[in-house]
């Protein structure tokens, strides 16, 4: 009993050591980017850690994720490099992607990254067929699929659903339901019960949790994934968080009301963790010894990658395609 | 002395077009246990009898039919490509494929750039396109030069048996996504393929006859039209040196240049509407390479910028014809 209760703090402890991971590279990318460091923008996923940290933590390796255009935090759970991936928001050599990427277009596929994707819905197809693939191939891997509440408003959506259900495919659907979908209340532009309904009606059994206690997260996305494994077909879980900034970095989310963006500070899954550890006896000062150690790393990663070398301009050219590349142009 | 028999002629079978690519797939199949086909009633064989067979070879793991789904379709395509299968998106009628755009546009040709280099989108797409039957506006596009102007894909585009067989070849075991287009016109058309299906390269034009007087260049469908069309010029005295390019992209740009360089006439013909048409870069870059002083004429036939009618003597209107390709040829060389 004891030592249940041991080895559930230690792996809490590990959840919140990734989660603070995951916001202190958004933090550090956040600070770069306002300092103009890194071009272009970046879609922050603040405040939703718990979804990606929690489902991450209970796939396997060789699992697949695809992931979304707020995709730091499913890329780092999943196991991404950190340098690489800092790298890569920056633009500079050495990059995950060769600085062909960016922030929105992070993939890894050293570790089952399959991508984010600047397309609302877009990997909702790519994770099915993923999980065809994968069964045609003989492999037990599964795939977890991410994706917000605006994406279940797109015809991917129902499509990739139905489609899952259909082949009884190994997919575990992952709704991170910010309550946003950019500059929109979800609710406002959704019609009906919501996304459990409209999984279950595909026969896709689908459950809520409450998406800023990374433990729940973690055990039920480990109760759906177990039934995704052992064969019973496409499983959907319905995450609800909260977005605490802006729909990009240049966003202040001015518009939302200032009482909600409070209580949601209140509820942020970091403090939600921290206090159960506390509560356990983790002593403060080694809470925050994990967070400035994470913090430690990223400003390491921004320092890597301020000084790392821009890309050959001759390199635009390549990774296009074998058959057919275009010769490099004189510059 | 007759040597044949120290390298036996392969045998070759006089077949349809469709039945050619039935072949070139289940070559496929059998050689790789990873190729599998996808798409809307193909376990009943296709529409046009493209897989006629296949599931009962092969099974119904890898000849899946699926959903109308078309997005889905070119995604999940996609997704296995990822984890290391070759899926055979069919795509029905190319024009279904627009319900797929962001999947074909903005994931499968952009994964392998986007992801610097760890993507391998192994898909061929199968696009039966262009004129057919009184099909209208919706299910008729001949639409090659879109995809022709979009990085990352090989687009196809045979016109004989033995060229869709040999391309289909090549698309399955190509890296590169393919974009197949093939005629629907032309399914019924025969030719020889041999049994054992090389792949054919892409990018290597097909010299379909000799002349001097002018180089025509065309593909698709509409190949046999310009093939009597030559043959009718030919009895009246004129040399055509006709190319059928069989994939847009990459083009045979070097056999073309080589052929007006001599003939100094250039027409360009396909089914597709002229306007915005590949044609039109066909006749930049030989303008840009050339100069405009090697050139004495230069036409494009094409249809009119207008979507397909259905009733046969609107369609005809807008058909491109041998007549129009003659017409054409002999304007040509009067200017
Ligand atoms: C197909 C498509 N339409 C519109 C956009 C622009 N866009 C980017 S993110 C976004 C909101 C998506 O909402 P949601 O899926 O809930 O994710 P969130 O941004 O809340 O994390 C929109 C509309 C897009 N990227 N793709």
């Amino acid at each position: 009993m004891e030592s249940g209760a041991q080895h559930a703090m230690a792996r809490l402890m590990e959840l919140y050591r990734l989660m603070a991971r995951i916001r202190t590279f958004e933090e550090v990318a956040l600070a770069a980017h306002a300092a103009g460091e890194l071009p272009g923008y970046l879609h922050p996923s603040i405040g939703q850690e718990a979804v990606a940290a929690g489902v991450c933590s209970v796939l396997r390796r060789d699992d697949r994720i695809t992931s979304t255009h707020r995709g730091h935090g499913h890329a780092l759970a999943k196991g991404a490099e950190v340098k690489g991936m800092m790298r890569e928001l920056f633009g500079r050599a050495g990059g995950v992607c060769r600085g062909k990427g960016g922030s929105m277009h992070i993939a890894d596929f050293s570790i089952g990254m399959l991508g984010a994707n600047g397309v609302v819905a877009g990997g909702i197809p790519i994770a099915v067929g993923a999980a065809q693939g994968l069964r045609l191939l003989g492999s037990d891997a599964i795939v977890a699929c991410f994706f917000g509440d605006g994406a279940i408003n797109r015809g991917p959506f129902l499509e990739g659903l139905n489609w899952a259900a259909l082949y009884r495919l190994p997919v575990l659907f992952v709704c991170e339901d910010n309550a946003v979908a950019a500059f929109t209340a979800a609710c406002t532009v959704t019609a009906g019960p919501g996304v459990v309904a409209r999984a279950e009606s595909c026969g896709v059994a689908a459950e809520s949790v409450d998406g800023n206690d990374v433990e729940a997260v973690a055990e039920a996305a480990a109760r759906l994934i177990a039934r995704v494994r052992r064969g019973d077909g496409p499983q959907l879980l319905h995450a609800r968080t909260y977005r605490l900034l802006g729909h990009t970095s240049t966003d202040q989310a001015a518009w939302r009301d200032p009482d909600e963006v409070t209580r949601a500070r209140a509820n942020d899954p970091l403090i939600r963790a921290r206090d159960r550890l506390r509560a356990a006896g983790v002593a403060e000062a080694d809470l925050d010894a994990i967070l400035a150690e994470a913090r430690a790393e990223m400003e390491a990663a921004r320092a890597d990658a301020l000084q790392a070398p821009w890309p050959e301009a001759a390199e635009a050219w390549e990774d296009v395609q074998d058959i057919g590349a275009e010769p490099v142009e004189q510059l | 002395m007759d040597a044949s028999f120290l390298s036996p002629t392969p045998t070759v079978e006089t077949i349809t077009l469709v039945e050619a690519t039935r072949r070139a797939v289940a070559q496929e199949m059998r050689r790789d246990p990873f190729v599998w086909v996808l798409g809307e009633d193909v376990a009943r064989g296709g529409i046009f009898g493209q897989y006629r067979g296949l599931i009962d070879a092969f099974g119904p793991e890898r000849i899946v039919s699926t959903p109308i789904s078309e997005a889905t379709l070119m995604g999940a395509g996609l997704g296995a490509a990822l984890v290391g299968t070759r899926p055979i998106i069919e795509m029905r009628i190319f024009d279904f494929a627009l319900c797929a755009m962001d999947e074909l546009v903005n994931q499968i040709a952009k994964i392998r750039y986007m992801f610097g280099g760890q993507a391998k989108p192994a898909v061929v797409i199968r696009a039966p396109h262009g004129l057919w039957r009184s099909s209208a506006a919706q299910h008729s596009q001949s639409l090659e030069a879109w995809f022709a102007h979009l990085p990352g894909l090989v687009v196809a585009v045979p016109a004989t048996p033995a060229d869709a067989a040999g391309l289909l070849v090549a698309a399955i075991r190509s890296d590169d996504p393919v974009l197949f287009f093939e005629p629907k016109a032309l399914f019924g058309a025969t030719g020889p393929v041999p049994e054992e299906i090389a792949p054919l390269p892409f990018g290597l034009a097909r010299h379909v006859r000799g002349g001097d007087d002018l180089t025509l260049v065309c593909w698709s469908s509409i190949v046999p039209d310009c093939e009597r069309a030559a043959q009718a010029l030919e009895r009246d005295g004129v040399g055509v040196d006709l190319f059928d390019l069989r994939t847009l992209w990459p083009w045979d740009e070097s056999a073309v240049l080589a052929s007006v360089a001599r003939t100094r006439r250039l027409l360009v013909v396909h089914e597709a509407v002229r306007t915005g048409g590949f044609g039109g870069e066909i006749v930049a870059r030989v303008v840009e390479c050339l100069g405009p002083g090697a050139l004495k004429a230069v036409r494009r036939v094409g249809a009119p910028r207008l979507p397909v009618p259905f009733s046969p003597p609107l369609e005809d209107a807008m058909r491109v014809t041998e007549t129009k390709i003659i017409a054409a040829a002999k304007s040509l060389l009067a200017a």
